[in-house]
């Protein structure tokens, strides 16, 4: 099918000003907008800048504006978003070049909620794992899935705000520790998310939990910390 | 110098096997991690089945079973004293990771939760056995997630978005490695007294492939071009199910709990080529099956496909044919809740990209370029070896799919590759930082970035005729058609002569971009170099091999032959020209056999 393809285009070595290019492609319906931003790369023009590395969603590299949402590039298809496509960067972060937005303050805001596994007690006296039920197990489920694309928090007005807003990202992180049960490390992590920068910043406008290519319900995931915040409880 | 950093040991890839370097390396010796990605974007966290170790946790296992068993699978090529090594290790690697805080699903009892995969088998009865530890079908994500984290938490230094282009030798040891910061465009020397490789595979050099853009070969590619060898090359896993034409990865997890393959006919098919195991062989006799079908005209309405049916009461019935029980010895059964529980992504993969429902739906599949068995020659340690007396090569070290032990021979068993990550990440980065110790730093070359450059160079000023994106593509499908499931003297020796046709092209890209930030043409095009000597590498290696042994299938000699090639592959490149010789297999146990599934 005929597919017009407008792609934002800045190259700060050449353009004074960032500008749309506009291609028109002959594609299946069934094409990832990925193979469309290679096949303009190939054919159109090689200077064409954007990241990606799996192609099948899993490694969180190219997370695009299409179609005025926040989408994979890789986890969309042609016929998911008809034949006018729009694609730009990321918002809230610095356009670099083309379609490659700054991450640096992304992972920034990532490594401020102790984004390790915390527990200094003695390993179990069988040297074995510690044990976890699955029920335990399934209670951080959800948060585990996050691959740090930055579609949600991208997506959030209050990070668009003030990027010193953890944002929506970070925070799905902190779940994942501050819920394991085997992780000790909850009530620091939950002073960090408490200050100003954190939970309260959230004013549950839902776009990230929209945007998550994980389908993480990142919305619960808040509510449950700010829960947590409250009454200093984990369960 | 401008841009020149000096480290005791270098790290080049942040996947698993190089997160698991660099962790034990900065523990004792100051450490760098450069990798042209992100960490957490490393093809490590698309692996999706699981990680082996004999726990025996819900059934009997042993290290021993998982030895032989990876003996088995790997046709007898892998070094039996290394694989003994591996498996004898597991267990340990496997808690550490835990001990780490990775998620894994859980057995009642609050242990690790384990599934069955192909070709891990009890070794009295012969029957599947669970070995694969897993979260869920993100094992992999997981593993890169709490590696990566565990770096953070140890502060190890990053240097994310570095992409490699040269190794730097001194006196014939390492002295460091040059490196493009993708932000900026600048060079950078990184001069190191230890340089370890982890910088995947090079399964981009195929059509189909569940492999990422990034694997294309770089560490390989720079080594041999410094003048090392690469081992066992010609050696390359097809796995059985890739979503049809696109590649994408269908976890053999899938028939780990009960899926099975059925041909266009409707017919299960595996028994009559794995009596024993059926579904669960190993990958290259699946595979080969498959192809078989398809060539034999039972491919789906005559296509390159056939299905892979994971519905509930499929399962169900095929795992009543087989009399497959659970632990408890109770009939096996399974609904479309708890599988989807099992295996999200993969109902997820195929609703987005076929529009199908596998609880209800069969997925159509082919096999698809999945793992690098060669490498680069390294020994159990890590340290990379450099002919057949194995000596060692001071310095430099390898580990995780760049590398080759060699613990996966002709054909890698599923989960044994998260696991090699995990041990010999580990060794390499001990080794290195213990090296570092007691060595001192090569004084650097006067121009260190000589070589990087004149490549650069050489992509900015071809006379443009040739597009590099065409170039890729008729590399990718010539080398899945004529070198790829199975092989022939007459596909392979046409492949080599447009290899080197495309390496004349090759010649007159040019690159159209001239900035200097994030230019991924320039960086791309550099890769489909790096494709094509990879791609010759292995073109000439299984030409050479006149024998079929696991992931090798020459149609012009069935046979496998320990009397003439029962040997390791090494190829150079000299003068231009690839050059072969061997090294023997370590054998300590177990004899070579036939081998049956
Ligand atoms: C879809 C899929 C599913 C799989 N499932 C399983 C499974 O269930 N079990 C199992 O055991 N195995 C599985 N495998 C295989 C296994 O995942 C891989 O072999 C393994 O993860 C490779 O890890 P690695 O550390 O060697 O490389 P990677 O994780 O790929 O890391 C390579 C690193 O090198 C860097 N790099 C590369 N080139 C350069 C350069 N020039 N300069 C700087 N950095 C560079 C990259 O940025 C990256 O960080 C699977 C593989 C695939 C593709
Ligand atoms: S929570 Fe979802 S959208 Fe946000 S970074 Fe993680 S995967 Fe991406
Ligand atoms: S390329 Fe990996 S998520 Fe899209």
């Amino acid at each position: 099918m005929q597919v017009t393809l407008k792609v934002f285009r800045y190259n700060p070595d050449v353009d004074k000003k960032w500008h749309y290019e506009t291609y028109n492609l002959d594609v299946e319906e069934t094409e990832r907008i990925l193979d469309l931003l290679e096949l303009v790369k190939g054919h159109y023009d090689g200077s064409l800048s954007f990241r990606r590395s799996c192609a099948h969603g899993v490694c969180g590299s190219d997370a695009m504006r299409i179609n005025g949402r926040n989408m994979l590039a890789c986890k969309t298809l042609v016929r998911d978003v008809g034949d006018k496509i729009t694609v730009e960067p990321l918002l809230g972060l610095k356009v670099m070049k083309d379609l490659i937005v700054d991450m640096e303050p992304f992972f920034d805001n990532y490594k401020k909620v102790l984004p390790y596994f915390i527990n200094d007690s003695p390993l179990p006296a069988d040297g074995k794992e510690r044990l976890q039920s699955p029920e335990e197990r399934a209670r951080f489920d959800d948060t585990t899935k996050c691959i740090l694309c930055a579609a949600c928090t991208t997506s959030c007005p209050s990070f668009w705000g003030s990027d010193d807003y953890l944002g929506p990202a970070a925070l799905v992180t902190a779940h994942r520790f501050i819920f394991d049960s085997r992780d000790e490390a909850a009530s620091e992590r939950l002073k960090i998310i408490s200050e100003t920068s954190g939970v309260a910043r959230c004013h549950t406008v839902y776009n990230c939990t929209m945007a998550c290519p994980r389908d993480i319900q990142i919305t619960k995931a808040i509510g449950e910390l700010k829960m947590a915040t409250l009454t200093g409880k984990v369960d | 110098m401008a841009n020149v950093h000096e480290f005791d040991v270098v790290v080049v890839g942040a996947g698993g096997s190089g997160l698991m370097a660099g962790l034990y390396a900065s523990r004792g010796a100051k450490t760098a991690v450069i990798s042209k990605l992100y960490p957490t974007r490393s093809h490590t966290g698309a692996a999706q089945g699981g990680i082996s170790a004999a726990f025996g946790n819900t059934e009997e296992d042993h290290p021993e079973w998982h030895t032989y068993d990876s003996v088995k699978g790997s046709d007898y090529l892998g070094d039996q004293d290394a694989i003994e090594f591996m498996c004898n290790e597991a267990i340990d690697a496997v808690l550490e990771l835990e001990h780490m805080g990775l998620p894994f699903d859980r057995t009642p009892e609050g242990r690790i939760l384990q599934r069955n995969f192909g070709g891990h088998t009890n070794n009295v009865t012969g029957k599947p056995v669970r070995r694969a530890c897993h979260a869920a079908d993100r094992t992999g994500h997981m593993i890169l997630q709490t590696l990566y984290q565990q770096c953070l938490k140890n502060k190890v230094n990053f240097f994310d978005e570095y992409q490699v282009l040269d190794f730097l030798v001194v006196n014939g040891k390492a002295a460091g490695v040059v490196a493009v910061e993708l932000a900026t465009g600048e060079l950078h020397t990184f001069h190191a007294k230890a340089v370890i490789f982890a910088t995947g595979g090079h399964g981009r050099v195929f059509e189909v492939t569940s492999n990422a853009y990034a694997y294309t070969g770089d560490g390989a590619a720079i080594l041999l071009r410094r003048g090392l060898p690469l081992e066992d090359m010609e050696f390359f896993q097809f796995h059985p199910t890739g979503i049809y034409k696109l590649g994408i990865l269908i976890t053999e997890g899938v028939r780990g709990e009960g899926g099975v393959l059925v041909n266009g006919k409707g017919e299960r098919f595996m028994p009559k080529y794995a009596p024993n195991v059926k579904d669960l062989a190993s990958r290259d006799v699946v595979s080969r099956a498959i192809y078989t079908e398809i060539r034999e005209g039972r491919g789906v309405n005559g296509q390159n496909y056939v299905y892979l049916d994971s519905r509930p009461e499929s399962i169900i019935k095929y795992a009543a044919e087989d009399g497959r029980t659970n632990s408890d010895g109770s009939p096996y059964t399974i609904t479309a809740e708890e599988l989807l529980k099992k295996l999200p992504d993969i109902v997820d993969f195929n609703r987005v990209y076929l529009g199908i429902d596998p609880m209800t739906q069969m997925m159509p599949i082919q096999p698809t370029a999945h793992y690098t068995m060669g490498g680069i020659p390294t020994n159990k340690f890590g340290e990379v070896v450099i002919d057949d007396k194995n000596t060692v090569f001071p310095g430099l070290y390898a580990a995780g799919e760049c590398a080759c032990v060699s613990v996966h021979g002709a054909n890698r068993l599923g989960t044994n590759s998260l696991l090699d990550l995990i041990v010999f990440g580990k060794h390499a980065g001990l080794r290195a930082a213990e090296y570092a110790r007691q060595a001192d730093f090569q004084k650097l070359p006067d121009d260190p970035t000589a070589e990087a450059r004149a490549q650069f160079d050489g992509l900015r000023s071809g006379s443009g005729k040739e597009n590099v994106f065409d170039i890729s593509r008729e590399m990718k499908k010539v080398m899945f058609e004529d070198v790829g499931i199975y092989r022939n003297e007459k596909g392979m020796k046409s492949a080599i002569e447009k290899i080197a046709e495309w390496k004349e092209r090759f010649k007159h890209v040019r690159i159209t971009d001239t900035g200097r930030v994030f230019n991924t043409e320039l960086l791309n095009a550099w890769e489909l170099g790096n494709m094509l000597e990879i791609s010759d590498v292995i073109a000439e290696c299984a030409l050479n091999r006149k024998e079929s042994r696991g992931g090798h299938s020459r149609e012009d000699f069935q046979k496998r032959d320990d009397v003439n090639w029962l040997k390791h592959t090494l190829a150079w490149k000299k003068n231009g020209k690839i050059e072969i010789g061997y090294k023997p297999v370590v054998i300590t146990k177990y004899q070579p056999k036939e081998r049956v599934y």
